[in-house]
């Protein structure tokens, strides 16, 4: 039995580790927290150079052709360094579709563009409040052309397409809602960034009237397209968040030997030694189905949907636990713009909603393990 | 990343399950398998002599304590297959329960403290389960602070004699022998005035009591001793060292990884998934679904947690401290399990004879699950030693740590 990484895709994890300290210190993540850039253009472009934004995309269409578990060792660090930049939406999002549901002429036109970092993309799902589901979607295609308003979409200000969920039913059904992909430099689409809990991570709304797009995936497909890539990318993010509890773990454990209250570290107390000792149960139960989730994603296992939704959970609730508690370790500080706790605070909250609610996903797991174990 | 075995592995497994499957009491798998936390009752059977006839058979074919050297009654396997026998044991490893101090914790420590002579007399009947050891650490005022322990060890000539009273001691009644942690020097610091023996259990002046626990079971026992004579060669390690031998013991109590522990999850999953309530089944509604989300994702958690440590010792490595979360996860989760189960029941989950819901499997969890917290190191111990040896954390102000043991107050409030 190997439950574990490689040695190589350690090795990368390492390296990974090792650029994004280089190039993404807390200093650079705050650029763009404070509104001075809407995301790291140097970073990104860094990213494309080290071959990171493609590393799952197979060499043909301009990737390294590695596979999704390097993939996940890369978003660990990049959960990890809370990387400002749109790669959940480009790479676990677009990237994805593309893979499981695009034409070789969309792969061709894209895919290389993702990986050298000259193209950024994005999912435009939601419409408002509430969670996926095929009801909720009104934005209607005809003819190849897109009306509706999409938002919250990561991204969706700085992105040059998004795949857009689109209703070309009129039911509720899943064969209701297709997939289009759409430019969003063109014609009949505006974008409008909106302020939100994690300006280290853009959000958008994007009003189409009448625009232009090509469907992805055959039509009538689009629910089942999207629920793989809303899997797909439940597993990548998991690793992202990961990265994050690690950190948020990290950072408290070593205020707590640092600070010095009542003449000790306040790490010899039991009550901040517990609250410490209960965020790494968090970290590693949420790391070990993220494992789980990362085996069944590279297998391309019949698991992965109820893999994905554990993964999902377990990961959502690591990093908010761990984000929480490493401000309350810190005290005052951890409440002050100065301290970096509130920028995992931040990023673990807004993760968490993404790619659907906590609630979603819980519903998801439960109905998935049913269906299991009723086979 | 896969869970498939070594070439090696796979010829060993093969081997392991084809010798269970000729061996094994099967009359007894379907009522092994059922029994969940709580006691392995067997119908119609005595469990302790279905458990030492099945243990006796896997030592006669090489099968018992496997990671033991041959020499003391082993097989001397590899820790990847020890995991591997115990996930094709299965459910008949629920009759190994009696044996784990005695293999778990007693049998290591003689390995690495008793002569070569004790160790070839002593360790090949504790392997086969014709003698059962019991470990005697626990005292009335020495429970998660183990080194406030009192019993006394005093020399006489050639042998000392033991005075007191130890608490909480596994399967006392029907042990042999067992391992005994006394003070021998009161004047010097608590963990400095501690040596080990080891001692036979019939040895006269030696009276076990059980108790009877919360949940109305006695799986535990008090032992007295009123001057219980040992011979100094039964001694474990120098006088005053014991501390450090049972650190030894106490190090293997967490080395168990492969058995999995219980959390009671897929019970209650089972139990949802067929439960009506008013207004349909348990299982569509939306707050029982986000609960047994939660409980699912810990469950799942836990079990690739031990398959990640698994991983290591596939690949010779030493596991990670990853596995240092399972009891305390499991301890509390089952708690918490039992508790939504009963109110699942409404009224009726008050019940726990014949009536009871599923003859009151989760009322029998409930009434246990208190002790899972406590025994083995309580829920806050655990927290504890995650804290100090995972994350690095400063152990506890100890205030007693340098005074002589004879001056530590031992009274609260006047």
């Amino acid at each position: 039995m190997n439950f574990d990484f490689s040695d190589e895709q350690k090795q990368l994890r390492d390296e990974a580790r090792k650029f994004l300290t280089e190039k993404c210190s807390p200093k650079a993540v705050r650029a763009v927290l404070d509104g001075k850039a809407s995301y790291d253009r140097e970073l990104w472009q860094g990213l494309a150079e080290m071959g990171f934004l493609g590393v799952a995309i197979p060499e043909n269409y301009g990737g390294a052709g590695a596979g999704h578990l390097e993939l996940c060792v890369i978003a660990e660090e990049m959960g990890r360094a809370l990387a400002p930049v749109p790669f959940s939406s480009t790479v676990y999002l677009a990237a994805e579709a593309l893979l499981i549901a695009g034409s070789d002429v969309q792969k061709q036109k894209w895919l290389p563009k993702i990986a050298k970092g000259e193209a950024i993309g994005t999912l435009a799902l939601f419409e408002g409040k509430g969670n996926p589901s095929p009801q909720a979607v009104k934005l209607a295609a005809s003819g190849n052309a897109l009306t509706g308003v999409k938002m919250p979409v990561a991204d969706g200000a700085i992105a040059d397409f998004a795949i857009v969920v689109a209703r070309t039913g009129s039911g509720g059904r899943d064969s209701d809602i297709s997939l289009y992909l759409a430019e969003l430099k063109g014609e009949g689409v505006e974008t409008k960034a909106l302020s939100n809990i994690d300006p280290t991570r853009g959000q958008a709304e994007i009003t189409f009237k009448n625009a232009k797009a090509e469907p992805l995936g055959r039509v009538g497909d689009g629910w089942s397209i999207l629920t793989q890539v809303l899997d797909r990318a439940a597993v990548l993010m998991a690793f992202e968040q990961v990265g994050g509890s690690d950190r948020a773990l990290e950072m408290g454990r070593d205020y707590a030997l640092d600070r010095i209250a009542f003449g000790r570290p306040i790490g010899s107390f039991q009550a901040v030694k517990h609250m410490l000792a209960d965020m790494y149960v968090s970290a590693t139960l949420a790391r070990s189905n993220s494992y789980y989730g990362a085996w069944a994603l590279s297998t391309n296992s019949s698991e992965l949907p109820e893999a994905a939704a554990a993964a999902r959970i377990s990961a959502t609730q690591a990093f908010q636990h761990c984000a929480k508690n490493n401000i309350q370790v810190h005290g005052g500080m951890g409440f002050t713009w100065e301290f970096d706790c509130h920028m995992f605070y931040r990023r673990a909250n807004a993760t968490a909603l993404g790619l659907g609610s906590l609630s979603y996903w819980e519903d998801q797991l439960i109905d998935r393990m049913r269906k299991k174990n009723a086979a | 990343m896969n869970f498939e075995d070594t070439p090696q592995e796979a010829a060993f497994r093969a081997e392991a399950r084809a010798w269970i499957t000729a061996n094994a009491p099967k009359q007894y798998e379907d009522e092994l398998r059922k029994s969940s936390l709580g006691r392995t009752r067997l119908e119609g059977a005595n469990v302790l002599e279905v458990a030492k006839a099945w243990q006796k058979k896997k030592a006669d074919a090489g099968w018992a304590c496997l990671h033991w050297p041959k020499d003391y009654g082993g097989r001397g396997s590899s820790p990847i297959e020890r995991v591997i026998w115990q996930q094709e044991e299965g459910a008949f490893g629920k009759l190994s329960a009696m044996f784990i101090i005695g293999h778990g914790m007693c049998g290591p420590t003689m390995m690495a403290f008793a002569s070569e002579e004790q160790k070839r007399h002593y360790l090949p009947p504790l392997a086969s389960g014709e003698n059962v050891w019991c470990q005697l650490f626990s005292e009335p005022s020495a429970g998660s602070d183990v080194a406030g322990l009192r019993t006394r060890a005093e020399k006489r000539g050639d042998d000392w004699i033991v005075n007191g009273q130890k608490i909480w001691t596994s399967g006392a009644h029907y042990s042999d022998y067992g391992i005994l942690l006394t003070r021998t020097d009161p004047t010097a610091p608590k963990h400095k005035g501690l040596t080990m023996f080891f001692l036979d259990m019939k040895s006269p002046g030696v009276e076990v009591r059980p108790i009877k626990q919360a949940s109305g079971q006695s799986d535990f026992n008090e032992v007295y001793f009123s001057d219980v004579k040992i011979p100094d060669a039964q001694r474990l390690g120098n006088v005053n060292d014991g501390w450090n031998v049972a650190l030894t013991t106490l190090m293997n109590e967490r080395m168990s990884i492969g058995a999995g522990v219980a959390t009671g999850f897929p019970e209650l999953f089972e139990f949802c998934n067929n439960l009506m309530l008013e207004d349909g089944l348990a299982i569509d509604d939306r707050n029982v679904r986000s609960k047994l989300a939660n409980w699912a994702v810990r469950a799942s958690g836990l079990k690739y947690t031990s398959l990640r440590a698994i991983s290591a010792l596939s690949k010779g490595e030493r596991p990670g401290p990853e596995n240092s979360i399972g009891k305390l996860v499991a301890g509390a989760m089952i708690q918490e399990v039992a508790m939504f189960a009963l109110d699942l029941e409404g009224a009726a989950g008050v019940l726990n004879g014949p009536e009871a819901e599923l003859a009151g499997k989760f009322q029998a969890m409930l009434l246990r699950a208190p002790g899972t917290r406590v025994e083995g190191g309580t829920d806050e111990i655990m927290r504890n030693i995650i804290a100090e040896r995972v994350l690095g954390l400063p152990g506890d102000v100890r205030v007693d740590k340098d005074l002589p043991f004879n001056q530590i107050p031992t009274k609260g409030r006047a």
